[in-house]
């Protein structure tokens, strides 16, 4: 299988914290059409890569491309213009707003001075459309009312709302019951199927088999291996997480002694 | 994303066919997962009218004391008005009384003092207003102090620049005709009914495009039966309210007669002034109640308002620059707090170190809060203020009719509050029980 032209490429990426040294030399790519997974322990750094690609803080050094070209994202409005949207774990929705209204949160549709419910309302419904999403009773509903898996819903929907090219999704389904990750999973692959290229988050190897078309394996800050989901099994990644190499796979040795130890 | 699906997707809408019955049962749903609004309040007005009715028929439920009842609410409810923008933000304002109080000393020694006409003095009496509530926004937002800690140290301090502004015990006059005209005089009685019917047919209107719009959007909206409903109970309220406000309040004794007359030189023997029509204080509230209802309901600063209530770090990621929009909040409730002091100061004919003290701040919070505004940020409109302030001015108007012992009516209105926070806190737990 080869891949489409990636529409994020991170080359080289590199973070600091003070004296710490979160992200070393990280590569990563995201393609259109694809869900890549990004996975690694508690630490490894994969919210720090996130936070840099959607311009909550920039990377030190390394290269940014977005469509091939570098991009220069260091405010998350960067980002959004450039069509990348986050799907924070919190998901950051309004309890006392309806559907609509979280998912234009923000980016109101208005008409002069007013806003333009009607618009707004539509939008949102053709977008929970084109998801397929079944699950809403109504566009209008307040998000307090909502189950946990329809919050996430509504969140990722806020996200493809913006004719979003990347999405990036954190823990989607972690704090979810089996049905509600199973509607939450299907709702993500339709995503890449609808051509759009979504990172995610997780550390359920399940839920990265089940819809990832690559896994990108961050260990400390390095990143181990990004691989075709079916050229490596369950055990392959789980190594590549608790120890950065697994069989020919991962990072040199001697380049892991000197990470760990500097 | 393609927008060809849609037809095969069906998400029915709460409320959409069904008429009166489905838009009962779809509030009784929203009721029961916490939403409960001004429920509470409206039963608790019928029930205390009805209370106070039979206790003291004949005095409470008199055209005469429904004036007085709205001469005393108006300042209240213009202050817990603007107490909402700063409560939606889960904030509160202690200051405000007195941020009324010093505005109301602004405007009277701008017309005493310094001879000002009266357009002059009631703008800078505004503009103070703004300015106090500018300060109090930058202290909470950009320092980050929390706004009880603020505001209480602004109660005191604003009570130190009153006496400052009026000196030392002293009482200043208002006037200005124009002014004292606001809570003294009242509308002719067609002017009351002309006013009634553009209600109305304003409400009327207004709803009914909107119900067009959506119908033509192809969305669902409220049915014709409901809107209906809607405008022909508002209509029968507030014609009850213009019937009962345009009726002689002058006690005409044997003998004499009620007759206009316009000054006391002309008054001819056996014949007392008439006494009659809807305060133009009442117009005030009803211009204020519209265009603050349009700003919190129809722009986006007002949706701002709400998710930063709701959830300040969801707006912040949204990209709502969240301390101006608290700054703007406690700038519009110090400058309603401004016309509530030039109402208090038009109702007194005076400004003394006292106005706007006492329980005006504290009524005018349990006003909004029983009217369902929430504490917590989020949820409240500015008619809550109207609604619980009404429900204040009944308890102090009636009680004081059926007990002389002011001690009672402390307790009662205390009481009252303390219902309407709990009411609002259950309320809340129960909306976030009824998701997940
Ligand atoms: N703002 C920060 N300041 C200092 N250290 C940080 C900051 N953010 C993350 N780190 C550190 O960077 C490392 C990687 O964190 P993170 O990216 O959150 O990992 P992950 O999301 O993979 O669990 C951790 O050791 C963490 O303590
Ligand atoms: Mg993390």
């Amino acid at each position: 299988m080869t891949n489409p032209a990636p529409i994020l490429e991170l080359r080289g990426v590199n973070k600091s914290f003070g004296a710490v040294h979160v992200l070393r030399g990280v590569d990563f790519n995201a393609y259109p059409g694809q869900v890549s997974a990004l996975v690694g322990d508690n630490g490894a750094g994969k919210s720090t890569l996130i936070k840099g690609v959607a311009g909550i803080h920039s990377f030190d050094s390394g290269e940014y491309l977005f469509e091939g070209t570098p991009a220069n994202v260091h405010a998350p409005r960067q980002a959004n213009a450039l069509g990348i949207e986050v799907v924070y774990q919190d998901l950051a929705l309004c309890d006392n707003l309806d559907v609509v209204h979280n998912m234009f949160l923000g980016r109101e549709e208005k008409a002069g001075l007013i806003l333009d419910e009607i618009t707004m309302e539509r939008r949102a419904k053709e977008t929970l459309a084109g998801l397929s999403v079944r699950t809403l009773k109504s566009v209008r509903q307040q998000v307090s009312s909502l189950s946990g898996g329809q919050r996430q819903t509504v969140a990722i929907a806020r996200a493809v709302l913006w004719n979003s090219k990347l999405v990036i999704l954190d823990e989607p389904t972690a704090a979810l019951g089996v049905a509600q990750t199973e509607q939450v999973l299907k709702l993500v692959r339709r995503l890449a199927d609808n051509g759009l290229a979504v990172i995610l988050i997780s550390h359920n190897m399940n839920d990265v088999f089940q819809v990832a078309d690559n896994i990108a394996c961050l260990y400390l800050g390095m990143m181990a291996a990004q691989v075709h989901t079916k050229d490596v099994t369950h055990g392959q990644v789980v190594e590549l997480i608790t120890s950065g190499r697994s069989g020919d796979l991962g990072v040199q040795p001697e380049i892991l002694s000197n990470g760990a130890v500097a | 994303m393609s927008a060809t699906q849609v037809t095969d997707v069906d998400i029915p809408e709460a409320g959409d066919t069904g008429g009166i019955g489905q838009a009962l049962r779809d509030y009784f749903v929203r009721v029961k997962g916490g939403e409960v609004g001004s429920l509470p309040a409206v039963a608790g007005l019928i029930v205390l009218i009805a209370l106070f009715s039979v206790l003291q028929g004949t005095t409470f439920f008199t055209a005469l004391n429904f004036a007085n009842l709205i001469n005393q609410g108006t300042a209240v409810i213009v202050l817990a008005m603007g107490l909402v923008f700063v409560l939606l933000l889960g904030e509160i304002d202690l200051s405000a009384g007195f941020a009324a109080g010093t505005a109301a000393a602004v405007l009277a020694v701008g017309l005493t003092k310094y001879g000002l006409p009266w357009p002059v003095a009631l703008i800078a009496c505004l503009l103070t207003g703004t300015v106090i509530g500018l300060l109090l926004g930058l202290l909470v937002a950009k320092l980050g102090i929390p706004s009880f800690v603020v505001t209480l140290a602004a109660f005191l301090g604003l009570q130190g620049v009153m006496l400052l502004i009026i000196g030392e015990g002293g009482t200043i006059g208002i006037q200005s005709d124009f002014l004292l005209a606001i809570m003294n005089r009242n509308m002719p009685v067609w002017a009351g009914w002309l006013l009634w019917a553009l209600v109305i047919l304003g409400y009327a209107g207004v709803t009914f495009r909107a119900i067009r719009a959506r119908k033509a959007a192809g969305l669902s909206g409220s049915s014709a039966s409901v809107w209906a409903a809607k405008v022909v109970s508002l209509a029968i309220l507030l014609g009850i309210a213009v019937y009962l406000l345009n009726g002689q309040r002058q006690i005409v004794r044997a003998g004499k007669q009620a007759c206009v007359v316009m000054g006391p030189p002309n008054e001819p023997v056996g014949c007392i002034p008439t006494l009659q029509g809807v305060p133009w204080a009442v117009l005030v509230v009803l211009l204020l109640l519209v265009g603050l209802t349009f700003v919190l309901s129809r722009t986006s600063f007002g949706r701002h308002v709400y998710a930063v209530g709701g959830n300040t770090e969801a707006a912040r990621r949204a990209g709502i620059k969240v301390s101006s929009i608290k700054i703007t909040c406690f700038m519009i409730c110090s400058t309603m707090a401004a016309v509530a002091g030039v109402l208090l100061a038009s109702r007194d004919n005076s400004v003394s170190p006292t106005t706007g003290g006492a329980q005006t701040l504290l009524f005018a919070v349990g006003a909004a809060v029983i009217g369902g505004t929430s504490l917590f940020g989020g949820r409240g409109r500015v008619i809550d203020a109207i609604i619980g302030g009404l429900v204040v001015a009944v308890i102090a108007n009636g009680l004081p009719l059926i007990t002389s012992q002011s001690g009672i009516q402390y307790v009662v209105t205390g009481g009252v509050l303390l219902v309407a926070a709990s009411v609002d806190a259950l309320s809340r737990r129960r909306s976030s029980a009824s998701g997940r």
